[in-house]
């Protein structure tokens, strides 16, 4: 079976590789790519930690060829803090207490990366159906919704 | 199976839809599959209940993916539109409510983002969202293969569980649904086990038309799905809400003959008796619903 030429954007960088059709993003992401902030878990679409945000929309990257993410805008969690820097959306989640194991928290930044870009004053309700797609075994997500409510306005957008 | 990766496959990417049938006749049935969102496609291929030879991807195939509004012609829906962008469209939430409702309770945002209303079709499952609302409303797809083009209502597209009609070589390009008359409007309503992310127990979808004062139901449509192999429409239920005020009584009275003429199965979501209470639950619910609906407009 050939490899295939693809073009992929991500975080504003550009990457020319040789990928087999049948590898999913997530694993080009972190197996060739080296991006390894991006989680593999359920592998099959349940539960986001493998989310990342595809010309503007959530998407789980474990059901996403990669082959069909060229001539698409990536962005993973890595392109979210600017080197030491955080972003909004990260420094409220850890002043908030929503990290414990932490393999849920890239998934779940990225969910609310792209809902409060569209909504900057979110409900109660809201920011809980925004992280419906992402599940986490350890907090039980009082502290995560508790730190998308408080995330400053006009900050997420950056 | 802790690491699930893809099995391995031959990829093509058609840019036309006589080359992607060309593609699916050269194979043979069964050895290659056709794909759009993969979010069932891949889950089966992943735990290797299905590994085609060759997957054909039809993204690369253009104008299946809009969402278009013709007073005569009606409202098209690309196969290959997401069930995000018909989350996301004003079309859909003006002038199609329940297909709207349906798709704000299918799987997450992310699923959604990929997710097309032709796979959820051609999937087939009993739970199907977009199925009882596209019947509701009337709608029909437009199937394109080797022997050309072919209409068929959506009310007739589900042969039994997992299975609709389409054939080997053919592509779900269209939905059409004929512009809903005025003084209607309808409701999708999903009981769930949870409150997302979930499969449905018991779906029901209405399309009520009013008479021109809104008050007297003139016609009705009310669909039901994951109570049978297919979506079924409650014709007896239909039946003895017309010429009739949508009250509590008349509403729980459709439900109670919709329940009873319904034999669910028991699954790993629900019992076959739980599902029969349900759908005269939420019959009833999704009538007063619809109902509400028009008296606010």
């Amino acid at each position: 079976m050939e490899e295939i030429e693809i073009q992929l954007d991500v975080n504003d960088k550009k990457y020319q590789l040789k990928v087999a059709p049948w590898r999913t993003l997530v694993e080009v992401l972190r197996e060739s790519l080296g991006l390894m902030g991006t989680k593999k878990s359920c592998c099959e679409g349940e539960c986001g930690a493998c989310t990342v945000i595809l010309d503007g929309k959530s998407v789980v990257s474990c059901l996403l060829l990669a082959v069909d993410a060229q001539d698409k805008k990536i962005t993973t969690i890595e392109g979210l803090s600017k080197g030491e820097t955080l972003h909004p959306i990260q420094e409220s989640f850890l002043k908030h207490g929503a990290v414990q194991c932490g393999f849920c928290t890239p998934g779940m930044v990225m969910s609310a990366k792209v809902f409060l870009d569209e909504n900057e004053k979110p409900t109660l309700m809201e920011a809980r159906q925004a992280i419906a797609g992402n599940l986490c075994r350890c907090t039980g997500y009082q502290h995560i919704i508790n730190a998308v409510m408080d995330v400053p306005e006009k900050t997420a957008k950056k | 199976m802790f690491i699930k990766r893809m099995p391995k496959f031959a990829y093509h990417a058609p840019t036309s839809l006589s080359e992607a049938i060309a593609l699916m006749e050269e194979y043979g049935p069964k050895k290659a599959s056709l794909y759009a969102g993969g979010t069932d496609l891949f889950v089966a291929m992943k735990k290797r209940g299905y590994t085609p030879d060759a997957l054909i991807n039809l993204k690369s195939i253009e104008g299946l993916t809009g969402i278009d509004f013709d007073a005569q012609k009606g409202i098209t829906i690309g196969g290959l539109a997401t069930l995000g962008d018909i989350a996301r469209s004003e079309i859909v939430k003006q002038h199609l409510p329940p297909l709207w409702d349906a798709v704000q309770v299918m799987a997450s945002v992310q699923i959604r983002n990929l997710a097309t209303i032709g796979g959820n079709l051609c999937s087939a499952w009993p739970s199907a969202d977009t199925a009882p609302p596209l019947i509701a409303l009337g709608a029909s797809v437009k199937l394109h293969g080797a022997k050309g083009e072919r209409t068929v209502l959506v009310e007739n597209y589900f042969a039994r569980a997992g299975k609709s009609v389409i054939e080997p070589d053919e592509i779900l390009t269209q939905v059409t649904i004929p512009v809903p008359q005025l003084n209607s409007t309808g409701t999708y309503l999903k009981l769930m086990r949870r409150n997302a992310m979930d499969l449905s127990m018991v779906g029901v979808a209405t399309l009520l038309v009013l008479d021109s004062d809104n008050t007297v139901c003139k016609d009705a449509l009310i669909v039901l799905g994951a109570v049978a192999p297919t979506p079924v429409r409650a014709l007896e239920a239909e039946k003895i809400i017309v010429n009739k005020a949508i009250d509590l009584d008349v509403a729980a009275q459709a439900g109670q003959i919709a329940s009873d003429n319904v034999n669910p199965r028991t699954s790993i979501r629900a019992s076959g008796e739980y599902r029969k209470e349900m759908v005269a639950v939420q019959v009833k619910r999704a009538l007063l619903t619809s109902y509400a609906r028009l008296q606010k407009s």
